[in-house]
Order: structure tokens, then C-alpha cells, then sequence
């Protein structure tokens, strides 16, 4: 992987200049607390900056970070022929650093079926229709890898969703997702993300959910890659609630809800989460 | 913290303030709610602070109310609450306030609404409703129609809760 790992140098230079022109860096006095401070936009702060100092380091690092793995699996899936019509992701798109930038702006209102389409159904889009192959299951590990690839190569960037326009009632659906109570404990996400930020509740410390850079993400507790729909699962049923399918209409929009909330935080993925 | 109080209720206790007088005429002006969930014992909610009534005969157990507090599956009430008598006892969260001294700021039957339906009280808290089976939201298909805490959890943990004095 020795040519992303040089552009991943350049991204972390890329981010310095961003996070200098965005926030308070320059004040923010030993090194690695403007590490981190990229981390923190417009008073936005990334879970990052509510994990602990060993799983910062493991994210921090990249022969450290196990997330690395998937990234480079997605590049041998890139230049990967499959299908009837022939082709890989390279045969249409070239070098897979032609898609920076192209993950901070999903999901996104799509024309075609009127409605939203996240980075996983834009990449199984172009597997059924444009390589004629068959679509990637949601969490298998070819999904995740291209989705991690893709998200890699953004690195840095600040999200930057749209809600206007077309994608605005999705955007509103997704918000009143946020906001309902659900399960037996009858909570919303906005209970724990919105109003009790930086508190314990009994061993996690509540982040902001700001993680629209995050996924999919390395977490500890999984020893394994997931997606942010697996996380909503998760989030789901800790209020004992029926989970909604992974790639759902209701996450998908929840998705673009969070991703707007995260709006100028930049791209971390693959980050390592507890 | 501010404990909600609906319309002639409010108005009664302000009445009462501006007059200076220490109590509220309670008979007289208790407004009395009866609650019944289906599959539920029922309940009587007064002036939409207190459940004053145990909803079980039998008398809680304190010491069976302190696990039930503790463990993750049932009240895990530490989660949000720290209870400096609970130390032994990992773990404690900053969500809600601390309830190392409650029996002497709340009365029974305040903590039994709390635990049944905080909702009442406070309509956005972030606190389950123990007792409760109504109106609530896709639910996990195993936890359907049953409430948290059983009626006997529920009085288990008052009777833990109202030891629960740091201070005299
Ligand atoms: C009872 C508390 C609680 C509720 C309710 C809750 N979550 Fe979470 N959530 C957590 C905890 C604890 C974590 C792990 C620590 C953190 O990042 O906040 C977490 C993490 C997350 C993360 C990952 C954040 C990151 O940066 O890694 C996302 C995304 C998330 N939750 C979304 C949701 C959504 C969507 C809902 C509602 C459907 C929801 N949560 C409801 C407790 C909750
Ligand atoms: C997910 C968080 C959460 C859990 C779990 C929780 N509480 Fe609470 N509790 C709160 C919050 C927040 C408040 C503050 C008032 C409000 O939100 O209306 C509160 C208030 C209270 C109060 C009133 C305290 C006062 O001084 O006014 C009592 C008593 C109480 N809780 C008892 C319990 C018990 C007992 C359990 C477990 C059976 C429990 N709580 C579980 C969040 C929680």
C-alpha cells in the first residue's frame, strides 16, 4: 500500500491547514493537543475526542490501527474485475484517490429513485449496473472494505452534506428519527447524544454522536470493522427496540441527519471506537 | 430541581406561597388520577407528584431493592445515578442527580412516581418508566406488553431507596 500511505501523509498536512483556519489551534499548546484539535470544528467535537488516550493512539497510528486491514483489502477489491460487462471500480473511475472527496457528501438525494443513497448503495449501484455483478451484502466484508477505501481516501476532508433541496423532508425524517423515543426504555438518540454529552452513563462516556467522519469505524467491543447502521442497531436495541434493517430508508436518513450534524469535522475513517 | 405541576395545581401552590401559609389544604384539593395498563395493577397518581400507595401488599424488601438497582438487566438505576452507599459497586453514572441523601428530600410516594412513570413529572427526562407498558415505541418483540420492574421490583426498591439518608 505504499502509495496511499504516502497520501496519507499529505492529507494529515491538508487537515493542519484546516484546522488552524477553523478553530483555536494555534492556542492549543502541546503537540498533541493540536493533534487532536482537528477533531474539534466550530465547537463540534468528534468521538475521537471522547475516547481514551490508548484507543486515540491505536486510531492515531496506522500500522496500530486495525481498520488499516480493511482499507487494504478494498484496494485489491478496487482493480478487481467482476461481473458480466468486464469491469472493475479502476475501469470506469481510474486511481481510487480520484474519489477524494466524494465521501463527505453522501448520502444524497438521488434522482433516480427519489429518495436518499448512502456511499454503500452508490458502491452496489455501480456493482449491478455499470460491472453487471452482483450486489455486496450489507456488512459482509467486501462492502465494508470498499466502504472504508472510500471513505480513506477523504481523509481529513470536512464533511460536507447537503440537506436543501431535494434531500431536506429526508433530512427532516431523519431528524424526527433522532428525536422519537422509542423500546421499552423509551428513549431517543437525542437523550443521550443531544443532552448528556462529556457524562458517564454507568462505564461509557455519552459523545456528541458527531461520527458522520467516523464510519466504518474499528471498534473494540466488535474486535471487528462495522458500519454506522450496525452502530444504530446496536444504539437500537441497548433500549431494548426493534432494530430497523441495515440500509433501511429510516437509517439512511438518520444517517444523513448525523452526517449534517458533523458537518466540518473532517474524515477520519477508519477510526477505532471502544 | 423543578417538579412539574399541572394547572389548578400550580395555581394552588403559588396562591399558597404569595399567602405565606406553610401547607397545602391536601384533602381538599388533591386531584386524584387512577391508572390502569392492561396486564398492570393499578395505581393512583395524587396532585401528579406521588403514588402515596404501595402497589403491593406485601412490604419491600430493601436488600433485594439494592440489587435490583446494581444489576443491568433490571433497574441498573447506577447507570445514570451515583449512590455513595452502592461504592462497592463499579461504575456509577453522572446522568441524573445523586442519590446518596434522596429519603430525606423525597417522600415515598415522589420516589414511587419517579420509579413508575418520571415521565409525569418531567415529560422530556431521559429516565425509563419502570411500570409501565403504554404508549411506548417499538419495542423489542421479547419485551412487549411487560413493564421494566415488576410491582414487587418496584416496591423492593423504595424500600432500598428510603434508607438511603447520608445526612439526618
Ligand atoms: C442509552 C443511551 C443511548 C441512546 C438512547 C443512544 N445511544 Fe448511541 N451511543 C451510546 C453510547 C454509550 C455510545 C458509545 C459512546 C459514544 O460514542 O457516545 C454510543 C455511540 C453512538 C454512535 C457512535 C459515535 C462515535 O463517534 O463512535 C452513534 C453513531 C450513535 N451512538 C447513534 C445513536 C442513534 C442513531 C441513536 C438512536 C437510535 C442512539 N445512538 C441512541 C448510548 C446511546
Ligand atoms: C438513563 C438515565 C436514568 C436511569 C437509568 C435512572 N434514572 Fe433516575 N433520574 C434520571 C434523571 C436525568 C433524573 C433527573 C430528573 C429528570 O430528568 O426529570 C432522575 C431523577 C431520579 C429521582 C429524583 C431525584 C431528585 O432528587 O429529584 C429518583 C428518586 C430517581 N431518579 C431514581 C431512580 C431509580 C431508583 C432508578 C432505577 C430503578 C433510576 N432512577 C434510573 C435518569 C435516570
Amino acid at each position: 500500500m505504499g502509495g496511499l500511505a504516502g497520501k496519507g501523509m499529505l492529507a494529515v498536512f491538508g487537515a493542519g491547514a484546516l484546522a488552524l483556519a477553523a478553530t483555536g489551534w494555534m492556542a492549543a499548546g502541546t503537540p498533541e493537543a493540536q493533534a487532536k484539535s482537528k477533531y474539534e470544528v466550530d465547537g463540534k467535537k468528534s468521538g475521537y475526542l471522547y475516547s481514551t488516550p490508548e484507543t486515540q493512539a491505536m486510531q492515531d497510528d496506522d500500522f496500530m490501527n486495525q481498520g488499516m486491514l480493511w482499507v487494504e483489502r478494498g484496494q485489491k477489491l478496487w482493480s478487481q474485475v467482476e461481473g458480466a460487462a468486464g469491469k472493475s471500480c479502476q475501469s470506469c473511475h481510474g486511481d481510487v484517490e480520484k474519489m477524494r472527496g466524494a465521501y463527505t457528501t453522501y448520502p444524497k438525494y438521488d434522482p433516480k429513485t427519489k429518495k436518499l443513497i448512502n456511499i454503500e448503495q452508490r458502491i452496489n449501484r455501480c456493482r449491478t449496473e455499470q460491472m453487471k455483478a452482483k450486489a455486496w451484502k450489507w456488512e459482509s466484508d467486501e462492502l465494508l472494505s470498499m466502504t472504508t477505501l472510500i471513505g480513506y481516501v477523504s481523509r481529513d476532508l470536512p464533511m460536507n452534506v447537503k440537506i436543501d433541496g431535494p434531500a431536506k423532508p429526508f433530512f427532516e425524517k431523519g431528524k424526527a428519527f433522532y428525536y422519537q423515543r422509542r423500546g421499552q426504555l423509551d428513549m431517543a438518540c437525542k437523550h443521550c447524544h443531544i443532552d448528556n454529552p462529556g457524562k458517564f452513563i454507568r462505564a461509557d462516556l455519552l459523545s456528541e454522536g458527531r461520527a458522520g467522519g467516523a464510519f466504518p469505524l474499528y471498534r473494540l467491543k466488535w474486535q471487528k470493522l462495522g458500519s454506522m447502521h450496525r452502530r444504530f442497531r446496536g444504539c437500537n436495541r441497548q433500549v431494548r427496540s426493534e432494530p430497523y434493517k441495515a440500509g433501511s430508508d429510516e437509517y439512511v436518513n438518520v444517517e444523513l441527519y448525523i452526517k449534517w450534524r458533523s458537518n466540518g469535522l473532517p474524515v477520519e475513517v477508519p477510526a477505532v471506537r471502544r | 430541581m423543578a417538579r412539574k405541576r399541572t394547572g389548578p395545581q400550580r395555581m394552588a401552590l403559588l396562591a399558597t406561597a404569595a399567602a405565606g401559609m406553610a401547607l397545602l389544604a391536601q384533602g381538599a384539593s388533591a386531584e386524584v388520577r387512577k391508572v390502569q395498563e392492561k396486564g398492570l395493577k393499578p395505581y393512583e397518581i395524587v396532585d401528579d407528584i406521588s403514588i402515596p400507595k404501595p402497589l403491593t401488599d406485601k412490604p419491600g424488601d430493601a436488600k433485594r431493592g439494592a440489587e435490583l438497582v446494581v444489576v443491568r438487566k433490571k433497574g441498573n438505576c447506577l447507570a445514570c445515578h451515583k449512590i455513595q452507599q452502592l461504592d462497592e459497586f463499579p461504575f456509577h453514572g453522572e446522568i441524573g442527580p445523586e442519590l446518596t441523601d434522596v429519603a430525606n428530600n423525597m417522600s415515598e410516594g415522589e420516589m414511587r412516581l419517579r420509579l413508575v412513570n418520571p415521565k409525569v413529572v418531567n415529560p422530556d427526562t431521559i429516565m425509563p418508566a419502570y411500570y409501565r407498558v403504554a404508549g411506548l415505541h417499538r419495542v423489542l418483540k421479547k419485551f412487549q406488553g411487560k413493564p421494566i420492574l415488576s410491582a414487587q421490583e418496584i416496591e423492593d426498591i423504595i424500600a432500598f431507596l428510603k434508607t438511603l439518608k447520608a445526612t439526618q
